[in-house]
C-alpha cells in the first residue's frame, strides 16, 4: 500500500543556517507518526512544509501518490492537511465558534455566496468541542478571555472541525492539563482507527510511547531513523537523537570553592502557573545554565528575575539583601545591577534603525548625564572600551545596527547591557543563529565576565554550550527545576533524559 | 467559572461581552440626546430631530467609512477626501431628467468604489502601510475635488435633495432611513461574510489569519472599497445638504479626524479586531450631539473643540482598562 503521504529530499536554509537536509518522511492511513529530535533538530520546519508556511529550496512532496504544491496554509487545508501549531494560530478577538468555522463556515441559502448561518457554525462548534472534551467552553466566549489550556483544547477542535485526511500536531499537547491530554488521546486513537493519518511531535517519551505507532528521528535538519514504536528503548532513542563528536570549542572552567554568599539567591518563586517553585543559587564568579526543551518556562524565570512579569510570589535577594525586582528599569540600576540579555534581539534587545552608539549607551545613559543632557565625551570613552572589549566590527558608532552582521548585533546587544557593569547577568540563548566564530568570542567573554566576579545565569537551547560554559546546569520540566546536573554527571545523554523528565533513564545528581 | 443561571442566561452574558463597546455608546448617546431635547426651546420637533439627524448621519456614513479598514488593523485618511471629492462630482452630475439623477447618483457611488479600490490596491499590492497610502491617494483626491470644481458652486436637482433630506410623514428624518438601509444592505451581509469576517481576524492576529488560510488580500481589498463606497454615500448625502459642492480641504480633514474619533468612541479598536459599524454610528452622533448640548446651554462655542476632546480622552481611556490585567508587562507593548 502507498502510504499517504510521502517527503523524499526536503531541504531548507535559512541564510547560512542549515534547517533541514535532505529530510524525509512517510506515513500511513491509520498510523499515528511520531517527529523525534532535539532542539533545533528541524522537526517543526518539516512540519511547517507540510502546513504550507515554509517553502522548501529542495524536495518532493506527495499526498496520495500524486506530488501536491503547499505554496500557502490556504492550499494545505485544501489538501486535507490540516495542523496544530505550538504557537496558536487562534484569532484572539474572535468567538470560539468563529475561530472552529473561520475557513469554511456553514452558509445559509447558497454554499459559496450566502451568509454565514451562525446557528449551524455555533452547533458545529458546540460539536467538535464535545468531541476532543471541551464541551465546558462556551462556543460565545471570546478566545482572547480563555486560559491556555482551554485555547489549545479549541486549537484541537478547530482543526478537527475542519475534517483532515492528515492531522499535524506540533506540541499541539504541552500546555494541556493531564485530563485534557488523556481525552485528546482518546480522540486522536479513534480518528486513527477512522483511517487517519497522524504525524505529531511532542518532547514528552511518555506520550510518545503511549500514543505512537511509527518513529522517525530527526538529527541536525537530516532523517536518521524511523522503526515501529516499541522496537527501541527510550535510551536507545537518545543516542540516535543526540549521537554526533563534538569538538572543544570551550574555554576551561577553573574550579570553584562553593562556601562564598551567593550573588543572586531565588527562594520558592512561582508564576501564574508557569514556574512552579523555583530555589537556585548562584556565586559570583560562577557561571549556570538552565537547560531543558523549549518552553519550559527557562524564559519566563530570566523575565520575573528581570523584573518583567507581575504577580511573581517567593523571594529573591541579591548579595544577601532582599529585593523587590518591579521593572527593568529598576533591575538595572547599578546597586541592583542585573541584565538581561534577551532572546529575540532584533525586538527586545536592539532598536534596530538607531545607531549602534545609541544602542550602546541606552541602558547606561545614567552614568553619563547629567540633568538629562548627555555627556559626549564620557559616552564616547565608555563605547570605544566596550567596542574594544567585545570586537565588535563596525565601520563607525554612528551607523544603524541593522547593517551589521548576526554576531555583531549579538555583541552590541551584550555590550549594552555590559555598559551597566552588572553584578548579574541572565542571558536567554544569546547564541542563536550566530555563527561559530562569534560563538567562541561570546563563550571566552562569558567566562571572563564570571572571572570578573560577575554571577551568570545562562538558558540555552544547545546542550553542548551549556555543557561546556557551565559549572552547574538546572534542567527545567513545566516550570519546575527536576535535576541540577554538575561535574562528571553534566553529560549530553543526562541533559536530554532530564529534559524529557527521564530520571530512570540512569540521571544522576538530586533534585535541589 | 462564574454561576451558571441557565444556557439562555449565559448566552446572553457573552453576547452583552462581546457588544459592550456600541450598547456604551448607545446609552451614551440616548442620555445625550435626551438632555438635548429636553433643554431645546423648541423640544422634540420635527425639525430639531431632522436636523441632528442631517448633521449626524453625515459623520456616520464617513465613520463607517472609516471603520472597515480600521477593522483590519488599518486607517483610511482618504475618506474625507473622497467625500469631498464625491460632493464635487455630485453637485455636477446629479441633475437633469430623473433618468440622469439616478445615472448620477450611480456615477457617484462607482467613483467612490473606484477611489476604495485604488487605496486597496496600494495597500494591498504595494504593500504600504495603510496610514501613509491613504495620506498620499487622499491628496489625490483632494486634487481631483479641486479640478472638478475649483469654486464653491454647482446645483443638485431640488426635488431629490429635499426628499432625502427631509423626513418621512414629518416624522423619522430621511437620511436616518438611509443611514439605516446602508446598515442593513450593506453593513449586514458584510458582517456576515467569509471576507467580512475575515477583516476582523486579520485585525485580531494577522500571522494567525494567515495561518488558519484566511483569505488576507482579498479581505483587505474589500475593507478599502467599502470604504470608497460609504465615504461616496456621505458625499452624496452632503450635496443634499448644501444643494452645491465645494472642494473645502479643511472640511475634508476634520471629517476625517472626527471619523477616527467616531470609531474610538463607538468601541472600536484602533488595534482591529474588534467593534463594527453600529457602535460607530452612535459614536458619530454622540461627537455631534456634544456640539448641540453645548449649544443649547449657550456655552461659548469657541470652547467647544475643548469640550469635545475632553469627551474624547474620557472615552479613549474606557478601551484602555484591560491593561490592569496583564501580567507580563511586555505584553503591554504588543
Amino acid at each position: 500500500m502507498t502510504p499517504l503521504l510521502r517527503m523524499e529530499g526536503i531541504s531548507k536554509h535559512y541564510g547560512g543556517v542549515r534547517a533541514l537536509e535532505g529530510a524525509r518522511l512517510a506515513c500511513a492511513r491509520g498510523r499515528i507518526h511520531a517527529v523525534l529530535g532535539e532542539n533545533g533538530a528541524g522537526k517543526s520546519t518539516l512540519i511547517k512544509v507540510l502546513a504550507g508556511v515554509v517553502q522548501p529550496d529542495a524536495g518532493t512532496i506527495e499526498l496520495a501518490g500524486e506530488p501536491i504544491a503547499l505554496p500557502d496554509p490556504a492550499a494545505a487545508s485544501r489538501a486535507g492537511i490540516v495542523s496544530v501549531f505550538q504557537e496558536l494560530s487562534l484569532l484572539p478577538d474572535l468567538s470560539v465558534a468563529d475561530n472552529i468555522g473561520i475557513v469554511d463556515p456553514p452558509r445559509m441559502w447558497h454554499r459559496t455566496w450566502g451568509p454565514i448561518d451562525r446557528r449551524a457554525q455555533r452547533r458545529r462548534a458546540e460539536a467538535a468541542l464535545a468531541r476532543v472534551g471541551a464541551g465546558d467552553i462556551h462556543p460565545l466566549a471570546q478566545v482572547r478571555d480563555l486560559p491556555l489550556s482551554r485555547r489549545q483544547m479549541v486549537e484541537i477542535a478547530k482543526a478537527l472541525a475542519r475534517d483532515p485526511k492528515l492531522l499535524l500536531l506540533d506540541e499541539a499537547t504541552s500546555a494541556l492539563t493531564a485530563a485534557d491530554v488523556a481525552s485528546v488521546f482518546r480522540v486522536l486513537r479513534q480518528l486513527r482507527d477512522d483511517g487517519l493519518a497522524i504525524v505529531f511531535i511532542s518532547h514528552r517519551m511518555q506520550e510518545i510511547a503511549e500514543l505512537a505507532d511509527d518513529c522517525s528521528v530527526y538529527r541536525n535538519g537530516c532523517h536518521v531513523a524511523s522503526f515501529p514504536a516499541g522496537s527501541k528503548t527510550s535510551g536507545e532513542i537518545i543516542e540516535m537523537m543526540i549521537g554526533r563528536e563534538h569538538e572543544s570549542v570551550f574555554p576551561p572552567r577553573p574550579g570553584r570553592a562553593s562556601s562564598e554568599r551567593p550573588a543572586l539567591a531565588v527562594k520558592n518563586l512561582s508564576w501564574a502557573g508557569r514556574l512552579r517553585n523555583i530555589d537556585l543559587e548562584i556565586r559570583p564568579g560562577e557561571v549556570v545554565g538552565l537547560g531543558g526543551l523549549d518552553g519550559q518556562g527557562q524564559r519566563d524565570l530570566l523575565l520575573a528575575l528581570f523584573g518583567a512579569l507581575t504577580g511573581v510570589t517567593g523571594s529573591v535577594a541579591v548579595h544577601g539583601v532582599p529585593v523587590t525586582l518591579s521593572s527593568p528599569q529598576r533591575t538595572r540600576l547599578p546597586g541592583g545591577g542585573i541584565a538581561l540579555i534577551p532572546e529575540d534581539r532584533k525586538t527586545e534587545g536592539l532598536m534596530l534603525p538607531m545607531s549602534v552608539r545609541e544602542n550602546l549607551s541606552f541602558a547606561a545613559i545614567d552614568q553619563f548625564s547629567r540633568f538629562g543632557w548627555i555627556d559626549r565625551r564620557a559616552e564616547e570613552a565608555a563605547i570605544a572600551s566596550m567596542i574594544r572589549l567585545l570586537g565588535i566590527r563596525a565601520d563607525g558608532i554612528d551607523g544603524p545596527v541593522a547593517a551589521l552582521s548576526g554576531g555583531n548585533q549579538q555583541k552590541v546587544v551584550i555590550g549594552k547591557w555590559l555598559m551597566t557593569r552588572p553584578q548579574i547577568i541572565l542571558l536567554n540563548d544569546p547564541t542563536r543563529g550566530i555563527d561559530v566564530g562569534t560563538k567562541q568570542e561570546l563563550y571566552r567573554l562569558l567566562r571572563e565576565l564570571a572571572d570578573g566576579r560577575a554571577a551568570l545565569l545562562f538558558y540555552s537551547t544547545d546542550y553542548d554550550e551549556l555543557i561546556g560554559c557551565c559549572d552547574r546546569v538546572l534542567i527545567l520540566y513545566d516550570g519546575a527545576i527536576v535535576n541540577v546536573l554538575e561535574g562528571d554527571a553534566l553529560t549530553e545523554h543526562n541533559i536530554v533524559a532530564s529534559a524529557h523528565n527521564l530520571t530512570a533513564a540512569g540521571a544522576a545528581g538530586a533534585p535541589p | 467559572m462564574t454561576a451558571v443561571t441557565g444556557p439562555r442566561a449565559q448566552d446572553a452574558r457573552y453576547w452583552l461581552a462581546s457588544h459592550r463597546g456600541p450598547i456604551l455608546a448607545a446609552a451614551l448617546f440616548l442620555a445625550m440626546f435626551a438632555v438635548f431635547v429636553t433643554e431645546h426651546p423648541a423640544g422634540l420637533s420635527g425639525n430639531v430631530v431632522n436636523t441632528a439627524a442631517n448633521k449626524g448621519a453625515l459623520l456616520a456614513l464617513v465613520a463607517v467609512a472609516q471603520t472597515i479598514p480600521v477593522l483590519t488593523a488599518g486607517l483610511d485618511l482618504s475618506v474625507g477626501s473622497v467625500f469631498v471629492m464625491t460632493n464635487c462630482l455630485a453637485s455636477t452630475v446629479v441633475t437633469g431628467t430623473p433618468r440622469e439623477v439616478g445615472l448620477g447618483v450611480a456615477l457617484v457611488v462607482v467613483v467612490g468604489v473606484a477611489c476604495g479600490a485604488l487605496n486597496g490596491l496600494v495597500v494591498v499590492v504595494g504593500r504600504l502601510q495603510p496610514i501613509i497610502a491613504t495620506l498620499a491617494t487622499g491628496a489625490m483626491y483632494q486634487g481631483i475635488a479641486l479640478w472638478l470644481r475649483p469654486a464653491p458652486g454647482g446645483e443638485i436637482d431640488e426635488d431629490f435633495a429635499d426628499f432625502v433630506t427631509g423626513s418621512l410623514g414629518d416624522v423619522i428624518p430621511f437620511s436616518i432611513v438611509v443611514l439605516i438601509a446602508a446598515v442593513v444592505v450593506i453593513w449586514v451581509p458584510y458582517r456576515r461574510s467569509v471576507l467580512g469576517r475575515a477583516a476582523y481576524a486579520i485585525g485580531s492576529s494577522e500571522q494567525a489569519a494567515y495561518m488558519s488560510g484566511v483569505p488576507i488580500a482579498r479581505a483587505k481589498f474589500l475593507a478599502y472599497v467599502l470604504a470608497g463606497l460609504f465615504a461616496a454615500l456621505a458625499g452624496l448625502l452632503l450635496t443634499c445638504v448644501t444643494y452645491s459642492g465645494e472642494a473645502n480641504a479643511l472640511l475634508g480633514g476634520s471629517y476625517t479626524l472626527s471619523s477616527i474619533a467616531a470609531v474610538v468612541v463607538g468601541g472600536t479598536s484602533l488595534y482591529g479586531g474588534s467593534g463594527g459599524a453600529i457602535g460607530t454610528i452612535f459614536g458619530a452622533f454622540v461627537l455631534r450631539t456634544i456640539g448641540d448640548l453645548l449649544f443649547v446651554f449657550d456655552i461659548d462655542p469657541l470652547s467647544q473643540p475643548l469640550f469635545l476632546g475632553v469627551v474624547l480622552l474620557i472615552s479613549v481611556s474606557l478601551g484602555s482598562f484591560r491593561l490592569l490585567r496583564v501580567k507580563k508587562r511586555l505584553d503591554l507593548y504588543r
